[in-house]
């Protein structure tokens, strides 16, 4: 009897440090996530402008549809999204599948040399390539000199080709990082299959499409998750992209590089504050984000 | 002889990937020894103006009073998120419960949401606790690091739990456990940790961008993106700007580039 109500004495102080341990974290977790995220959907059912705020209800959301503007982001962030994340992803899963080849020399340079991008901050390198295709700057200039090009290409200044820069930035930026997921997963497979499937007379891309693709199915799963949450949220490259490139209040040629983002904090901090409407924008992203991922899940476990 | 054509199309193809990967790099530094037509041009040559575009950014735009101020966030960033979420990750580890656990996958589904999301409320919470325009205000909301949680979690589910047995025999306090023997046997793990915290700090933009409001307080980042932006920009000077940002990632990442690729893929079974 007396040793069993000791153990209780040790389960409970036990669960007592349990407590103290994670105290620090929900504290700071409850202040600065839970509680703007329960604010920020009480504000916005509201709509404010400086010191007047009056209750709409749904309003803020419904007024949403007609947004013109929020619709312009959301359609370009889907944009960049069904074009750059595939391409991007593709090409990781590629580079990844040659550099775990055995045989291959300097492997690790390679590998480096791939992954460097993924060590700059965002702002930094988004003004480099902006800096890079600038009108008569060096990509216009080495297209012209290869001959592909008779005219530099207005990169930044139209609508099309800002957002094929952003889509080129983007997968400079993220294709190494996401390639070091790949090579973790590829390391796990174990190099009897590939083995087995070259005796058999597997070509390299039946051998890519029937063992590797699957089996790196949820690798390829989380990775797509996280850069459509990351296509989303965009908000240095664009915001960086388009600045002091087109005068006035337009995000890139003609709104071209308009996200949700952006457009969030434009309606914050830029025109007259709305802070309540600005809630009601990124209720609808996390939304969105989150019927992706739902998606994303569904289609990954139904191939199975 | 077509396994040979195969491993030469390979090697092109990954040197090409090398090169457009490698090549912003060199033309980054190049651009900050040029002068701004130059840079503007795409010169792919070394200029003589690297010691004019330090000093015109470092007189003309504070360049050390905003180096410090992007050092002085990052270190407190590192510091506090690592004791803060290593504790959590050892506390959700070590003494799981039901309620602990349910908590814990609560907090997972946070890193679901955008930061524009948090970021009208976080605002507003800033503007109340008077922190606008402050350091304090950029540093406490980069603290709890969900993922950092999660990362320290699944490292610390590998700990040998006999060395924490025989501890608590010895009697020793479950505080006096993690710090003086858990948290200094982990140094791979905090390393990995402390790189992804200076990552997310020093290269942060959306919300010191939102708290910051005089050219005192500024960062790094801020100060780049500001550069860029204006009517005239010395893109020399940029260049200069963005080395000096980029110096110390490439530093970090090629002295520790192991806890470098586990810091900023987090936990990823290898």
């Amino acid at each position: 009897m007396p040793r069993q109500r000791k153990k209780i004495g040790i389960e409970r102080s036990w669960n007592r440090w349990g407590w103290i341990f994670i105290s620090l974290i929900l504290i700071g977790i409850a202040v600065f996530i839970f509680y703007p995220i329960v604010y920020s959907l009480y504000l916005s059912t509201f709509s404010t402008r400086g010191f007047l705020k009056t209750f709409v209800g749904f309003g803020n959301y419904l007024r949403l549809l007609k947004d013109s503007y929020f619709m312009l982001a959301l359609k370009n962030v889907l944009t960049i999204l069904v074009v750059q994340v595939p391409i991007m992803l593709f090409l990781s899963l590629i580079f990844a599948t040659l550099l775990n080849d055995p045989k291959l020399k300097f492997k690790g340079v390679y590998r480096t040399a791939l992954f460097l991008p993924a060590v700059t901050s965002l702002v930094a390198y988004t003004i480099l390539f902006r800096m890079m295709f600038s009108n008569e700057g060096l990509i216009n200039n080495f297209l012209m000199t290869i001959g592909i090009v008779k005219e530099p290409i207005r990169w930044l200044l139209d609508p099309f080709w800002a957002k094929v820069t952003l889509i080129i930035a983007l997968t400079w930026r993220w294709t190494g990082y996401n390639m070091m997921f790949y090579l973790a997963g590829l390391q796990n497979i174990p190099s009897e299959i590939y083995e087995a499937a070259e005796i058999d007379g597997a070509t390299k891309t039946t051998q890519f499409f029937k063992i590797t693709v699957p089996l790196l199915r949820p690798i390829i799963l989380f990775t797509t998750i996280t850069s459509t949450i990351g296509t989303l949220q965009l908000f240095d490259e664009p915001m960086n992209l388009a600045a002091g490139v087109v005068t006035g209040s337009s995000v890139g040629p003609g709104n071209s590089l308009l996200t949700p983002s952006v457009y969030i904090y434009n309606v914050c901090f830029k025109y007259s504050p709305n802070f309540g409407y600005a809630s009601a924008i990124s209720y609808v992203i996390v939304m969105i984000a989150a019927v992706l991922a739902f998606i994303q899940f569904k289609v990954a476990g139904e191939q199975k | 002889m077509s396994r040979k054509l195969r491993y030469a199309f390979i090697y092109i193809f990954l040197t090409i990937g090398a090169i457009v990967s490698v090549f912003p790099f060199f033309w980054m530094i190049v651009g900050s020894t040029n002068t701004s037509v130059d840079v503007i041009k795409g010169k792919l040559t070394f200029g003589s103006q690297l010691t004019t575009n330090f000093k015109n950014l470092w007189d003309n735009y504070n360049l050390g009073g905003i180096l410090l101020n992007s050092i002085k966030i990052s270190i407190f960033v590192v510091v506090f998120s690592l004791i803060v979420s290593s504790m959590a990750g050892y506390g959700f580890e070590l003494y799981s419960s039901k309620a602990r656990n349910r908590i814990y996958s609560m907090i997972l589904v946070t890193l679901m949401i955008p930061f524009a999301a948090l970021m009208v409320p976080l605002f507003r919470l800033m503007n109340f606790l008077n922190l606008i325009d402050s350091h304090w205000g950029v540093i406490l909301p980069m603290i709890p690091s969900v993922f950092l949680v999660f990362f320290f979690r699944q490292n610390f589910s590998q700990y040998p739990k006999e060395i924490i047995m025989a501890a608590r025999v010895d009697g020793a306090n479950e505080l006096r456990i993690f710090f003086s023997i858990v948290l200094p046997s982990m140094r791979s793990t905090y390393a990995a940790g402390a790189i992804y915290a200076f990552m997310t700090s020093w290269n942060a933009y959306l919300w010191p961008l939102v708290i910051i409001q005089g050219e005192r307080n500024k960062t790094i980042v801020l100060m780049i993106s500001n550069l860029a932006s204006g009517y005239t920009p010395d893109f020399g000077v940029v260049m200069m700007a963005v080395v000096i940002a980029t110096l110390p990632m490439l530093i970090v990442f090629f002295s520790l580039q192991r806890y470098f690729v586990q810091g900023v893929l987090g936990s990823v079974k290898q």
